[in-house]
């Protein structure tokens, strides 16, 4: 699984990426980080509000920090 | 009733009963807010309320609890109500919408759709990157920072809802206008060309949708409790410069200087504004203060425009995706909006 964090590095994404990385801890999965800063790939996605998820080239969420129980449930279906 | 719809009901109605009990308990609060200082500061530790110190003293305790319960009433409503709407769905709305009706819709937009600085960069290029026109994209770029749910909540709290509907009038109209004008000088050459050849793909996703209103509830409290943090030193240094000003500068203090009858009293206000970077919470306490001693309202919000919606941090985002001719083109009409609505302000409401 590939996961990437899109945000211009403001505390949501460090936020968001935390999260994350607690999810996949507790579902005992492992997963590749990758962190987009530039604005044109940001967009590229479609996504208007940063921090935005981003598993295997899919959106998943946009636009707020998530919880790690909610990350964990959208990353589970995968 | 099965068991599944039993189970169902009841967190709905827990919910409930703890959002009434939390708005029984703020008003109760806000109530008590005065006497409980006049109590303690006039009557146990026997402070003088007329005097400089017992009034300074009073002023600081009251204000920074009265502004705090403010602060957590509305941005929560504010954090509730805004859920329901997204950037994705302003998109969708402006697609398509001519110069002109789409610049108000925009600027209503910006005010609504719940929206943080270090989103502006990517909001601009998805908007124009759809085909929203740049006019219209910067009514929504200029009205988001410049209606603000904190100064909206201090500006009731502190001058009652006049001044805040004059307030939020008064950005409407100046982000109407300066994305009219912008759009009008057809400035898209000063768009680095790379956000037109952006190409969006994939499936949106709306961040929105999907949300039980107990989830609202929860991103409201969540919001309180992250620009309560976040504002709380600027807060607190607002409320102290102001229980100083209130306690010790002479009335009329600043009236002398820049009062209504200063021709330069606006523009003095807002070049003194937009290099103090700070938000409405550490500049709000100031300006009750300023205008107890004399200041005219219509230079306070021009004041208080120019610190939040021209702020350099914004401008230095922003450079990602305009060329400086296009941002100083940006910041001289937004200005000149604000200077006018200053003066209009002044010539209306001249105290």
């Amino acid at each position: 699984m590939q996961i990437k964090i899109l945000g211009s590095g403001c505390a949501n994404c460090v936020n968001l990426e935390k999260n994350t990385r607690t999810a996949l801890a507790t579902l005992g999965r492992e997963a590749e980080f990758i962190k987009v800063t530039d604005f044109a790939e940001i967009a590229s996605y479609g996504i208007m509000r940063t921090p935005g998820l981003v598993v295997d080239e899919e959106v998943v969420l946009s636009g707020r920090v998530a919880k790690p129980a909610e990350i964990a449930d959208l990353l589970d279906k995968r | 009733m099965s068991v599944i719809q039993q189970r169902s009901i009841r967190p709905a109605i827990r919910l409930w009963a703890a959002l009434a009990a939390a708005a029984v308990a703020w008003t109760a609060l806000y109530l008590v807010n005065q006497p409980f200082w006049d109590w303690l500061v006039g009557g146990v530790i026997r402070l003088d309320l007329t005097t400089r110190l017992g009034s300074g003293v009073h002023f600081f305790f009251y204000d920074t609890v009265k502004i705090a319960l403010l602060l957590a009433g509305i941005i929560f409503l504010v954090t509730v109500g805004r859920s329901y709407m997204s950037v994705e769905r302003t998109r969708a709305l402006l697609g398509g919408r001519r110069e002109g009706v789409g610049n108000v819709l925009a600027a209503g937009l910006g005010v609504v759709t719940p929206f943080c600085s270090c989103s502006a960069v990517p909001a601009f290029i998805g908007f124009v990157a759809s085909g929203v026109p740049l006019g219209v994209t910067m009514s929504f770029l200029i009205a988001s920072p410049l209606v603000n749910e904190v100064a909206i909540a201090l500006l009731l709290g502190l001058f009652g809802p006049g001044p805040t509907a004059l307030y939020i009038g008064s950005g409407l109209v100046i982000a109407t206008i300066a994305g009219l004008v912008i759009g009008r000088l057809k400035l898209e050459r000063w768009v680095e060309p790379f956000v037109f050849e952006t190409r969006l793909r994939g499936q949106v996703v709306d961040s929105t949708i999907g949300l039980s209103f107990a989830d609202r509830v929860r991103m409201g409290v969540e919001e309180v409790g992250s620009i309560l943090k976040k504002i709380w030193p600027y807060l607190l240094v607002g409320i102290g410069l102001g229980a100083v000003i209130h306690g010790w500068a002479p009335e009329n203090f600043f009236a002398q200087y820049a009062g209504a009858d200063n021709p330069f009293g606006v523009l003095i206000a807002v070049v003194v504004g937009v290099p103090l970077y700070s938000n409405a919470a550490g500049i709000l306490p100031l300006v009750d203060a300023l205008h107890s001693k004399g200041l005219p309202m219509g230079t306070l919000l021009a004041f208080m425009q120019a610190t939040v919606a021209l702020s350099l941090p914004e401008m230095i985002l922003l450079r990602r995706v305009l060329k400086p001719k296009l941002i100083a083109t940006f910041v001289a009409i937004t200005s000149i909006g604000i200077i006018a609505v200053g003066y209009l302000f002044n010539a209306v409401l001249p105290s």
